[in-house]
């Protein structure tokens, strides 16, 4: 019989650090000086992809628009809370969709707040570096999950993309709740080590 | 304090994806403001969520990119960085919706030893999300559950057949498991606890008084 297999959990290659670096300083220019040419770039760049993202929470293409206008509405607006210990653009921005799908689609209350400074101390790195680190960090989360099982990235891409909970993923896949579970903890071992932070 | 029950990683990677039912994703957020080791693992379990983002099937976007005035940006915090709770107070997170202390809940009497105060959640959230208080010793009665359950320890103790619960720790139940706590036997405990769907309850007695109270 002929197996399907689950579809790769990454649909397209994934954009370069020169990138990652220009997208940050896009960022810091709204910050600083409400730059609206940064925007429009940060715009082009973003909108495709978070209305992507929110299609695939189950938005039809008209909403999903309009989410990805307010998500980038909403980057402009809160641009000066950013900052490079923060994470990259992409994180920022992800997060602020993230929390506008909870609070639009779901109609729930988005209880993960944006991203805060989890150091300490005041990071004394300059911006090149911290986004160097970043987009490796992602080269790697992205590699790792190339290479999981596609029952284990199935289930992973059906909590992240899809916005499934546990248990609509065990209605999706007809499997037990601990089966859900489990899988995403071995999916979780496997790229834990990518996880990590190591500036 | 000293946290040694911490949510299951899937509940943690299901939180940082956002894909959490109101009622447990509440309970996290409330153990997180009180575990900096967790919130930290979130940030990173939210990196998964970026890396897929970053690289989905793109759609093509039709509109223009809104116009913004040049100078409405904001200048306020976004108050999401939380010093850990003090031990017995609320949680940061439902300060809005309970108040700032744990002995201003209007509690409402459950049955012998047993209070509760049901928190309400967004109008087309399903699941339920309840703070009790547990009298010293007392045991909840034995129940199972339809999906997940997660249960916060916020004041005193309880003990259960994982183990001992002070806290910050959380229990982080599927539906397989059935668990029967019981409280401190001399300071009792109150935790908050979220459930998917309604608990089952065992017993003629019990299944009186979850029938009067609707949980």
């Amino acid at each position: 019989m002929l197996q399907v297999a689950a579809s790769p959990p990454l649909e397209r290659r994934a954009p370069t650090f020169a990138t990652t670096r220009a997208m940050a300083d896009l960022l810091h220019r709204v910050a600083a000086s409400g730059d609206i040419e940064a925007f429009r770039k940060l715009f082009q760049s973003y909108a495709p992809r978070v209305k992507a993202y929110m299609m695939r929470q189950g938005a039809d293409a008209n909403t999903a628009e309009e989410l990805a206008q307010e998500t980038l509405l909403t980057v402009w607006r809160k641009a000066s809370l950013y900052s490079g210990d923060k994470g990259s653009a992409t994180t920022w921005i992800y997060t602020i969709a993230r929390n506008l799908r909870v609070d639009r689609l779901r109609k729930e209350t988005a209880w993960q707040p944006l991203p805060a400074s989890v150091e300490e101390q005041a990071s004394s790195d300059p911006a090149p570096d911290e986004q160097l680190a970043e987009a490796e960090r992602r080269e790697r989360v992205q590699s790792a999950l190339r290479e999981l099982p596609g029952d284990q990235s199935e289930v992973v891409v059906l909590s992240y993309i899809e916005g499934l909970s546990h248990s609509e993923i065990a209605d999706r896949l007809g499997l037990p709740l601990g089966t859900v579970k489990s899988r995403m903890r071995l999916a979780y071992q496997k790229i834990r080590e990518a996880l990590e932070d190591l500036r | 304090m000293t946290i040694s029950h911490h949510p299951d990683v899937a509940t943690l990677m299901s939180c940082a994806a956002g894909s959490q039912p109101e009622s447990l994703a509440a309970v996290v957020a409330s153990h997180i403001s009180m575990c900096p080791q967790c919130a930290a693992e979130v940030q990173k379990l939210e990196q998964i969520g970026v890396a897929l983002f970053d690289a989905i099937a793109t759609a093509p976007v039709v509109r223009e990119a809104p116009v913004v005035a040049a100078r409405a940006l904001e200048a306020d915090e976004d108050g999401s960085g939380g010093r850990p709770a003090e031990p017995g107070d609320v949680p940061a997170p439902l300060v809005s919706l309970v108040g700032r202390s744990l002995d201003e809940i209007a509690w409402k009497w459950l049955g012998p030893g047993v209070w509760h105060y049901p928190i309400p959640l967004s109008r087309r959230a399903a699941g339920d999300l309840r703070l009790y208080k547990l009298a010293p010793g007392q045991a909840v009665p034995e129940h199972g559950h339809g999906g997940e359950e997660l249960t916060l320890l916020l004041r005193g103790s309880y003990r259960d057949e994982m183990g001992e619960f002070r806290t910050g720790d959380v229990a982080d139940l599927d539906d397989e498991v059935e668990h029967r706590p019981i409280a401190d036997a001399t300071a009792g405990c109150i935790c908050l606890v979220a459930r998917e769907k309604r608990a089952r309850f065992k017993g003629l007695l019990a299944r009186f008084v979850q029938l009067v109270t609707g949980i």
